[in-house]
């Protein structure tokens, strides 16, 4: 067989992590130049030519991809393997990124007049627990998850397009309750301060020494965002190729002939929605954190947009594609700013030419949309695979 | 206000839910597509009412007539060029398509409409007809009159007309119309030039009145809980999910503030989606819809 590389003879390796050595090597090459990245050094690509360095203004950008990043695998987990179109991710971002806050931020109250005593009293007007990242995160995920479960019974019963606006539902009916909830969400157009990410004293938000090394704070964020991408990638990975991520395939592809073979739609579809909704929980704790402040205004059915076009544009049902989409759209504003840049795109100024770089950005958007659903359904997971397989089958390719 | 009062408002509302709502109708019926684009056609199709009659000066009426001209190109480019390819690919990714869409058309649409509220340049304004205890606004009067009119027309088109009759078949089963001799393109075009129309229409009269600003588009995605609360396929189905859907958000909107102030401010904007879960637990295909029939 060694002539043949790829080639599966067993299903152990069919259903591996890493299929051939190769990848492992990829693999690892890409997480030490993440690290390397992080670390903020330069990766010579052309040695005095040309080079990739992480600056200090896009860092920021890069951990809102890493948290991203994880919330689109959550929805690629309900959405592309399980076939289960859901629009309210948004709202599932938002029941974490609350969850956070609350548990996680601080108490705000102000002296208010009490008219029954004619007095000044402490009344609390934002409640917060103060509590340690390690309780508030996954807090975070397990509430968004339970709250999950409770959509499920609706969820299973409907199909298609009735989940989709069941779904679409959610994020209003959301909206309105992280409206309204002002003492614990702040409220429109003021919003709160998130929790604190601090680990046993050891503050993630601050710039600081690790092992000898100064980080700033961005860095220490983008490190905590890497590791738990790695650990939560590779769990979703794991869910894909189990017994579970094989129940949700079929229910995907055939739902009736899933059942007949003995799948129980209810359970699974039921699975799906809850881990689901825990990534969503943990990513919308920890990317709101690393903003330090959030509001009710945010979680709106755009944002849901907004993740399901990662999924669509990275490649659907494929971990490393919600990774790649999620840096593709968090970065997109920056590359349409740096396409505005150049004379053949002067119709986009800032200052108000035939379209503003905003609103480029949203056309953009929309256009990859229906150009990556119409050319390359596969995403940019798709582009991948056909530029490995040209270099597989070189010098003959067709 | 009395109650009396209260039902006539949701009336009015639910005339212009159900003009939006058969948009969406039609074109799922006809194509099997679930059309979020709505919000952008209808903003876009009462943008054009506001250009011919507020800036060109056109009379009203004619103003509406390029309007529906205008509308209907729209439509009949937008499926030519971006649903065309989609044949035959899953109903998901259809549906997201057109929110890309709708996400292009709502940036061009906001665009021309800017930030201010515009006026309409509608003939009705904010006058009443006074009934006994209950006030009619004339362009509420309007709005349920044309909606009325665009139904009637709508189901003599179907029933009558050998392209509806196209459509019926096509909305049946599309192999077996192709293999009748219809032309499904031509199906698929059309339908979509009735939903941008319907939502022009619907957009025009959120517009008149009080005029026409950025928001407006929201109504279009109340429409969506009207059409699957009366079933995705269903004509009579949008009518009856709208009344229930508006006379639904026209009383919270009323008793609400009253009698449950603790679910907040602006409660009956998130009624509808509220009826649509109900609905939807007890029937999963809504009121009126086809139910799937499943064979092994």
């Amino acid at each position: 067989m060694r002539l043949r590389p790829g080639l599966v003879t067993d299903y152990d390796s069919d259903g591996a992590i890493f299929r051939s050595s190769v990848t492992r090597l990829w693999f690892g090459l890409l997480l030490v130049g993440a690290v390397i990245l992080g670390l903020g050094v330069r990766i010579p690509i052309v040695p005095g030519v040309f080079g990739i360095q992480l600056e200090a203004d896009i860092r920021l950008l890069a951990v809102g991809a890493l948290f991203a990043a994880i919330a689109a695998i959550g929805l690629n987990i309900v959405t592309g393997l399980a076939g289960q179109v859901s629009l309210g991710h948004a709202f599932f971002l938002g029941v974490g990124a609350f969850t956070g806050a609350i548990l996680g931020g601080v108490e705000v109250s102000r002296q208010v007049f009490d008219l029954e005593t004619g007095g000044f009293a402490e009344r609390t007007i934002l409640y917060g627990f103060d509590l340690d990242l390690i309780v508030w995160l996954p807090a975070a995920g397990l509430v968004a998850a339970a709250i999950g479960l409770l959509v499920a019974p609706v969820a299973f019963r409907l199909k298609g397009l009735y989940l989709a606006f069941v779904t679409l539902g959610l994020v209003f009916l959301g909206e309105h309750v992280f409206r309204e909830a002002e003492s614990y969400t702040g409220g429109v157009g003021v919003g709160r301060d998130t929790g604190v990410p601090e680990v046993l004293g050891f503050r993630f938000d601050q710039a600081g020494e690790v092992f000898g090394i100064f980080l700033s704070k961005n860095q220490k964020l983008y490190f905590l965002g890497l590791i738990l991408l790695l650990v939560m990638g590779l769990a979703a990975k794991n869910l894909a190729r189990s017994k579970v991520g094989r129940a949700f395939a079929a229910v995907r592809d055939r739902d009736i002939a899933a059942e007949m073979m003995g799948i129980s739609l209810t359970r699974y579809k039921t699975i799906a929605f809850v881990v689901s909704s825990f990534y969503a929980g943990v990513a919308g704790a920890l990317l709101y954190a690393a903003i330090g402040r959030l509001e009710p205004a945010e979680f709106n059915l755009l944002l849901s947009i907004r993740y399901l076009a990662m999924v669509l544009i990275g490649g659907v049902a494929t971990i490393s594609g919600s990774i790649m989409g999620a840096f593709f759209i968090t970065f997109l504003p920056t590359m349409v700013k740096w396409l505005a840049g150049f004379a053949l795109f002067g119709f986009i100024s800032t200052t108000g030419g035939v379209l503003t770089t905003a609103q480029f950005e949203q056309v953009m958007f929309g256009l990859l949309i229906v150009g990556f659903l119409i050319f390359e359904p596969l995403g940019l997971y798709g582009i991948w695979i056909r530029v490995r397989n040209y270099w597989k089958s070189w010098p003959f390719s067709y | 206000m009395s109650l009396l009062q209260v039902l006539v408002n949701g009336v009015a509302l639910a005339a212009i839910y159900a003009m939006v709502a058969l948009g969406f109708v039609i074109v799922f019926k006809s194509t099997q597509v679930l059309n979020f684009a709505q919000p952008a056609l209808l903003l876009l199709g009462a943008y054009w009412v506001v250009y011919f009659a507020t800036v060109w000066n056109f009379p009203f009426y004619i103003a509406i007539a390029i309007a529906v001209v205008l509308s209907a190109l729209t439509g009949v480019v937008v499926e030519r060029t971006a649903l065309r390819p989609m044949v035959g690919k899953p109903v998901f990714a259809v549906a997201i398509m057109t929110i890309g869409i709708n996400t292009v058309l709502t940036i061009f649409a906001l665009d021309l409409i800017g930030v201010n509220i515009l006026g309409m340049g509608d003939p009705w304004g904010l006058q009443t007809l006074q009934m006994g205890p209950v006030s009619i606004g004339h362009r509420q009067l309007a709005a349920i009159a044309t909606a009325a009119i665009l139904v009637v027309l709508l189901l003599a088109f179907f029933r009558y007309t050998r392209f509806g009759l196209a459509m019926r078949a096509s909305a049946f089963d599309q192999e077996v119309a192709l293999t009748a001799g219809v032309s499904v393109a031509a199906v698929f075009a059309v339908s979509w030039a009735l939903a941008a129309v319907l939502a022009m229409f619907g957009g025009l009269f959120i517009g008149t009145g009080f005029g026409l600003d950025r928001t407006a588009g929201v109504v279009a995605l109340k429409a969506l809980p009207v059409v699957v609360v009366g079933g995705l396929d269903s004509i009579a189905g949008a009518l009856v999910g709208a009344l229930i859907v508006a006379v639904a958000e026209t009383m919270t909107a009323f008793y609400q503030p009253q009698y449950a102030e603790f679910l907040g401010r602006n409660f009956s904007q998130v009624v509808p989606y509220l009826v649509m879960f109900l609905v939807l637990l007890v029937k999963p295909h809504g009121l009126f819809g086809t139910e799937e029939v499943e064979r092994v």
